[in-house]
């Protein structure tokens, strides 16, 4: 395995917010990363500190192995998508994708021309007359036909409908197996991408709170239910994400069971569910900010 | 895909399943690992782990530059396996549910000639 990305010690302070707060991590190569978090949890500034967009308050980032900061080795090699990308105000679709051509060496023409026609990206009108789902799915072309050894979409698909979205979930899928790259793919929309990552990163308040493998993260929660009295007694000693009661039954999310743990919930009774990646992300972030100490630096 | 269990034993499953059905007879091609992924729209490494399992079990053998096969013989071996986990994952919680709702052995086996006929 070889890390594309190594991060140790990074903080990022604007004023006195901690926006990064001391995380390390790294990131293989040739894997599709989620980053998950919520909104204001760090997630863009991670990225634009990753390509060089921002400066680090202290730590160090390394990129194919050097410092991303105004290194064109590095820098060509990476694209990043944004949310928010601003274009000149007399671009049309066409200058965006012959002007990305400049920018990435591995850029295929006929790739970005076959996915201008799924998207129905109309090339010739201006940037700033298309709709919000259509910008977007020109940064998705764009993020795509790079076809950069690391790529970065941040919630690449603001105003997309379910079929354009679909249509990039399997263009990436596709396009990443004959092409293998590292993808970091940054999203609200967790339920949907869930099965195509690999890996994912969930970043809260700063700080990443999980680092793992997503087939790991599978069936490393689960819900059990059943009388207020019996669930009680079986979660005693598990560590509980989340419990929820109602009249004289209760539902608590505990960590991962054996299969001898499942069996004896199975016979007290208990009902036992699965609980999918989007769940558990929301157990783990949906705390306040303010029960995290240190947030807020003197 | 279900929710909660791991994806590449999803698809070692249906693999199996399809040659058990006879969808997938032995020594005949099976999907690669790519069409796997964009079948399922799940990650190619998924997708690879769920048919390596089944290469580790001698179901599926490689042949180089070519692909995976269903390996002769490995439908008996599958049903063997199969029919034991039946006993734990349908027999038990049967006998568990029934003796929640009291319902006598002999209960239980006029049920069960009710349902063949």
């Amino acid at each position: 395995m070889t890390a594309v990305v190594e991060v140790t010690n990074l903080s990022r302070k604007f004023g006195r917010m901690m926006a990064i707060d001391d995380v390390s991590f790294t990131i293989e190569e040739n894997r599709i990363h989620g980053l998950l978090g919520r909104n204001g949890a760090g997630k863009t500034t991670l990225m634009q500190l990753l390509t060089g967009q921002q400066f680090a308050s202290s730590g160090s980032i390394r990129v194919f192995g050097q410092s991303p900061v105004e290194n064109a080795a590095v820098l060509q090699r990476t694209c990043f998508i944004k949310e928010s990308q601003r274009y000149p105000d007399d671009f049309r679709p066409k200058h965006v994708l012959r002007s990305a051509e400049w920018f990435f060496p591995e850029w295929d023409a006929d790739f970005a021309a076959q996915l201008v026609d799924e998207f129905r990206v109309p090339l010739d009108r201006r940037m700033k007359k298309l709709s919000r789902g259509q910008v977007s799915a020109v940064g998705v072309i764009v993020g795509l036909a790079s076809r950069a050894p690391l790529t970065f979409f941040d919630e690449p698909y603001l105003g997309l409908d379910a079929v354009a979205r679909q249509t990039f979930y399997d263009r990436l899928l596709e396009d990443y197996a004959e092409h293998p790259r590292t993808v970091i793919l940054s999203t609200h929309l967790i339920d949907e991408v869930s099965d195509l990552l690999e890996h994912v990163l969930v970043i809260d308040d700063g700080r990443i709170l999980l680092d793992d493998d997503a087939e790991d993260l599978r069936g490393s929660a689960t819900v059990v239910s059943g009388a207020t009295a019996l669930v009680d007694a079986f979660a005693d000693g598990h560590e509980v994400i989340r419990r929820e009661a109602l009249g004289g039954r209760a539902a608590v999310t505990i960590g991962r069971l054996t299969p001898q743990q499942r069996n004896s919930a199975a016979d007290a009774g208990l009902e036992l569910g699965p609980v999918s990646l989007q769940e558990l992300i929301v157990a783990r972030t949906a705390t306040p900010a303010s029960t995290t100490p240190g947030k807020v630096t003197a | 895909m279900d929710e909660g269990r791991p994806l590449f034993l999803q698809i070692a499953e249906q693999v199996e399943n399809d040659i058990i059905s006879g969808a997938l007879p032995e020594e005949t091609q099976v999907p690669s690992t790519n069409e796997f992924a964009a079948f399922h729209r799940i990650n190619p490494a998924t997708a690879m782990k769920g048919v390596n399992l089944l290469v580790d079990d001698g179901v599926l053998y490689k042949k180089r530059g070519i692909g995976m096969f269903v390996a002769t013989g490995s439908r008996e071996r599958l049903l063997e396996k199969r029919r034991e986990r039946f006993r734990a994952e349908f027999v038990r919680p049967l006998m568990a549910e029934a003796a929640k709702l009291d319902i006598a052995r002999t209960e239980l086996e006029d049920m069960i000639t009710r349902e063949q006929q």
